[in-house]
């Protein structure tokens, strides 16, 4: 025990003496976290607005003219039937669409029910809410002037707007980010690190001093991880902190149960990081290969800004590989939605299998081998 | 000149080691006596690293057996590595700890009791003449200063046998002078020493040397009595004539 405590007390001392790092591995999550907390409450700029008019008349177009007049609705196309709409979403050629039922008009000045979708992009969640408030607005708008027009007492039924968002259809809230921020720190700090200090062991030459000296292997990894596992641990409880403090995101579940997936997913990231540093034989090349291997996916595969529901189904597949994929997933079922283990226990399970294959894979990889 | 009383320190019989077709160590077999300073010689390549790493367990042989402080360096590596020291041809030190603690960490690590270590650290760096830098990082000291302190920290838990590799590439000769005689007052508490060097005048110093050469040990023996035996006037040229058709051969 006293040389591994040796080895925990000289990694701290390592991390504590390199201000630089530590102030970025310290700083890194409240950045992150206003900044993408701040970047949700942006203004939408331009929204490019493709109109489905299948039968034109004088409602329509006032409805249609409504919006182009606003400030943030740009029409970029107005098409007879639905069935072009779904090209121009994927090709990006339209963040949101208006969709009028024929008869629109006619209904209108009948004083019946008349239908209209609206339909945004909500491949980013929030920026699809915003949007699909924006356009409520201005149907609104038109709404109140048409009631002015008939003379306060009309308009019993009248416009009846439905939203849909794509590709996201529940846009469960806008404190997705917190989950999936909490997953890339934990990230960083713990593959990223971890591979980085141990591939410098090997690049300066002290991992030979090591592995003559009678530590086992296990020890040595063992005592370089401690430190960032405490790190990873505090980023972690930081993120959730701020993201409560100045966001007011909800944790609706249990915390205790959210920390020790936190720790599940630790494990997982330490022994990626362990993998990886077993594979490089320099720092750059670690840190090469951990943002290639753990960074990116978490970043483009977890869901955390891209929903997995909307990716193409190969990458699907992928992300099921992705252990910040099962990570988020349980973590927004904890702060969000409040569920227990009774629901989450699968990716529970997943993360923990994951955690074991890993930590014995790492075990093997790190072996003294030093050509 | 050893064999004798005492068992060796170093005993390496048959010594191979391969990497797919490549011999790097090809069937070498010494023996290293308690307190000797054996001179461990051969150009870049020429296998003295490999061979270090086997005696060391970090690299299990692929034939042939060696025994370092009476352990088997294939089955008791553990034995093995708490009974030597090693000083890595790269720096072994932690350049943003002080060598205090450098040797806190080292104690630690061979699972010294915390006081022995200080005092032990305190009575080598006394012996140094290096007691101000104790508590400096070491990054801001001069290299031979380093490599004495590393030596130092190498030492700290009395090991039998000590491996050094090229201990004074880059070192001024001052400190160069300093580290042998600390090799000779290692050597002289019995400890075995086994040294790798670049510089052929080192190998006058040692008790005895082996020169190899593409993996084998071409010679062996007494500086002075390797020298007399080839007709040559020193180690230097001996080692130059014996290094030098395996460079033609290698072009």
């Amino acid at each position: 025990m006293r040389a591994l405590r040796a080895l925990v007390w000289k990694e701290s001392l390592h991390v504590l003496r390199d201000r630089r790092t530590l102030g970025v591995l310290l700083l890194l999550p409240v950045f992150q976290v206003l900044i993408f907390g701040y970047a949700i409450r942006t203004d939408v700029g331009t929204v490019r607005l493709a109109v489905v008019d299948p039968a034109p008349d004088a409602a329509t177009r006032a409805l249609a003219a409504r919006f182009a007049g606003s400030p943030t609705f740009t029409p970029v196309a107005t098409l007879p039937v639905p069935d072009g709409l779904d090209r121009l979403f994927r090709r990006g050629a339209a963040d949101a669409a208006l969709v009028f039922a024929p008869g629109f008009g006619e209904r209108l000045g009948r004083g019946e029910p008349a239908d209209l979708l609206v339909v945004t992009d909500a491949t980013e969640p929030n920026t699809g809410a915003t949007v699909a408030s924006y356009a409520l607005a201005v149907v609104q708008g038109f709404e109140r002037e048409r009631a002015a027009a008939a003379g306060g007492g009309g308009g019993a039924a009248g416009l009846v707007p439905r939203v849909r968002l794509r590709f996201n259809p529940t846009a469960e809230s806008k404190n997705l980010f917190v989950p999936g921020l909490v997953a890339f720190v934990l990230t960083i700090v713990s593959s990223l690190m971890t591979a980085i200090t141990l591939a410098r062991e090997k690049e300066v030459g002290t991992m030979e001093t090591l592995l003559v000296s009678p530590l086992r292997p296990g020890q040595i990894v063992a005592g370089k991880v401690a430190p960032y596992l405490l790190i990873g641990f505090a980023g972690a409880v930081g993120v959730i902190a701020l993201a409560q403090l100045v966001f007011d995101v909800p944790l609706r579940g249990s915390l205790v149960l959210l920390l020790g997936e936190v720790l599940l997913f630790l494990l997982v990231s330490l022994a990626l990081g362990v993998l990886i540093s077993a594979r490089a034989k320099s720092q750059r090349v670690a840190m090469t290969g951990a943002l290639l291997g753990t960074m990116l996916p978490t970043l483009m595969l977890s869901g955390f800004i891209f929903p997995v529901e909307s990716m193409p189904r190969p990458l699907q597949w992928l992300s099921h590989a992705v252990p910040a994929k099962w990570f988020i997933a349980v973590a927004r079922g904890v702060l969000l939605k409040g569920v227990g283990l009774d629901h989450l226990w699968q990716e529970t399970l997943v993360l923990a299998a994951m955690a074991l294959a890993l930590l014995a894979l790492a075990a093997r990889s790190f072996r003294p081998r030093l050509e | 000149m050893t064999g004798g009383a005492a068992a060796p320190a170093i005993r390496a019989v048959g010594l191979t080691r391969r990497f797919g077709d490549f011999t790097a160590v090809d069937r070498i077999g010494f023996e290293v006596a308690p307190g000797e300073v054996f001179g461990f010689l051969g150009a870049n390549g020429a296998g003295k690293s490999t061979a270090i790493r086997m005696l060391t367990g970090l690299l299990a042989p692929s034939e042939g057996t060696a025994t370092v402080a009476g352990h088997d360096v294939a089955t008791e590596a553990e034995a093995v590595k708490r009974a030597i020291g090693y000083m890595s041809q790269r720096f072994s030190l932690y350049e943003d700890l002080t060598p205090r603690e450098n040797a806190r960490l080292y104690g630690g690590v061979y699972d010294l009791p915390r006081r022995e270590v200080e005092a032990r650290f305190g009575e080598l760096i006394g012996r140094l003449g290096l007691g101000e830098a104790a508590d400096q990082r070491v990054a801001a000291l001069p290299l031979g200063w380093r490599q004495k302190l590393a030596f130092a920290v190498a030492l700290l838990h009395r090991p039998r046998v000590v491996f050094l590799d090229e201990p004074t590439s880059g070192v001024d000769p001052v400190a160069r002078r300093q580290l042998w005689e600390l090799i000779y007052e290692t050597a002289a508490g019995g400890t075995a020493v086994l040294v790798t060097t670049h510089a052929l005048d080192e190998a006058e110093s040692c008790d005895r040397v082996s020169i190899l050469v593409a993996g084998r040990i071409v010679a062996l023996g007494a500086p002075g009595e390797l020298a007399r035996r080839h007709g040559v006037g020193s180690v230097e040229e001996l080692f130059v004539r014996l290094a030098r058709p395996e460079r033609e051969a290698a072009r």
